[in-house]
């Protein structure tokens, strides 16, 4: 298999993460990228509290990811790789070119940002961040969970 | 009586739901406080943690072991400035003994709960 989601979520993981799109995708382990978190073990220990023990979790500064990527990509089982905000994802994307897709699973309120979807909420820059990704060749679609619609790039930004 | 007060932190109506149960049954009010990550990122639900919170002391009841409940939870009470324990797995039973038994410290509150809120979760025998 391979990573079978590439999602960009504030919250990181949790319950939609884990059991909404974990279960369902049988996933074997979890991919975090952020440079903060890779470098906190108290944040990283806040993290595993939320996995179950037969699920691994991996975590990356982007440039670890960057380099480690093609590896979770052979891996045989199951993965979701997570990203915390739009920035680490278009340079994720930059340094990794066979990046192909992202979903957008929750990008919440902030001062500046105008609400684009229930779950999406994004400034002018990051709306035009995400158009660029897709202008690129990067399917980017927002979907909180599998149930829902993929809402494509061109609807929401 | 204490100052001790409860912060109920859970996903979706969950916290709402959970102060209402306590007050029906006990008739007490206004030492538990829902909180609700309904449509909130990080930053918001801390904005709401504080207001829940105020200068404390207070014991945070959060529905999970993980996820944006417990990880900002967790955060807020790192952050200091209030005397503040965090317990996981929040449910009826020992949100029903802390109302009654807030004249001790957070920590000391959150280790009771933790005992009553697990003696609560039984199989009866048939």
């Amino acid at each position: 298999m391979s990573l079978a989601l590439y999602r960009i979520d504030d919250r990181l993981i949790h319950g939609q993460v884990v059991v909404g799109w974990g279960q369902p995708l049988h996933v074997a382990f979890i991919v975090l990228v952020d440079d903060e978190v890779s470098g906190s073990d108290w944040e990283q220990d806040l993290y595993r509290m939320g996995v179950p023990p037969q699920i691994d979790v991996i975590f990356a500064s982007v440039e670890q990811a960057a380099t480690q990527l093609p590896g979770w990509e052979a891996d045989p089982r199951v993965g979701i790789l997570l990203v915390g905000d739009i920035d680490t994802a278009v340079a994720l994307a930059a340094r990794v070119p066979q990046l192909k897709r992202f979903n957008v699973g929750g990008v919440h309120h902030r001062t500046g940002r105008k609400e684009r979807l229930r779950f999406v909420y994004l400034t002018d820059d990051e709306a035009a961040k995400l158009r660029q990704l897709a202008a690129r060749g990067v399917d980017v679609t927002a979907q909180d969970v599998p149930t829902a619609r993929a809402v494509p790039v061109t609807e929401f930004t | 009586m204490s100052e001790l007060r409860g912060v109920i932190v859970s996903h979706a109506a969950v916290a709402q739901a959970l102060v209402a149960a306590v007050t029906a049954i006990t008739g007490i009010e206004g030492v538990l406080t829902p909180v609700s990550n309904e449509g909130c990122g990080t930053e918001a639900l801390g904005q709401r943690l504080r207001e829940a919170v105020g200068a404390g002391p207070a014991v945070l009841f959060v529905d999970l072991p993980g996820g944006s409940c417990f990880t900002s939870s967790a955060r807020y009470a790192k952050q200091g400035g209030a005397d503040i324990a965090v317990v996981t797995g929040v449910n009826l039973a020992m949100l029903l003994d802390f109302v009654f038994h807030r004249d001790v410290a957070p920590a000391e509150a959150a280790r009771r709960a933790v005992d009553a809120g697990a003696h609560a979760i039984r199989v009866p025998s048939s």
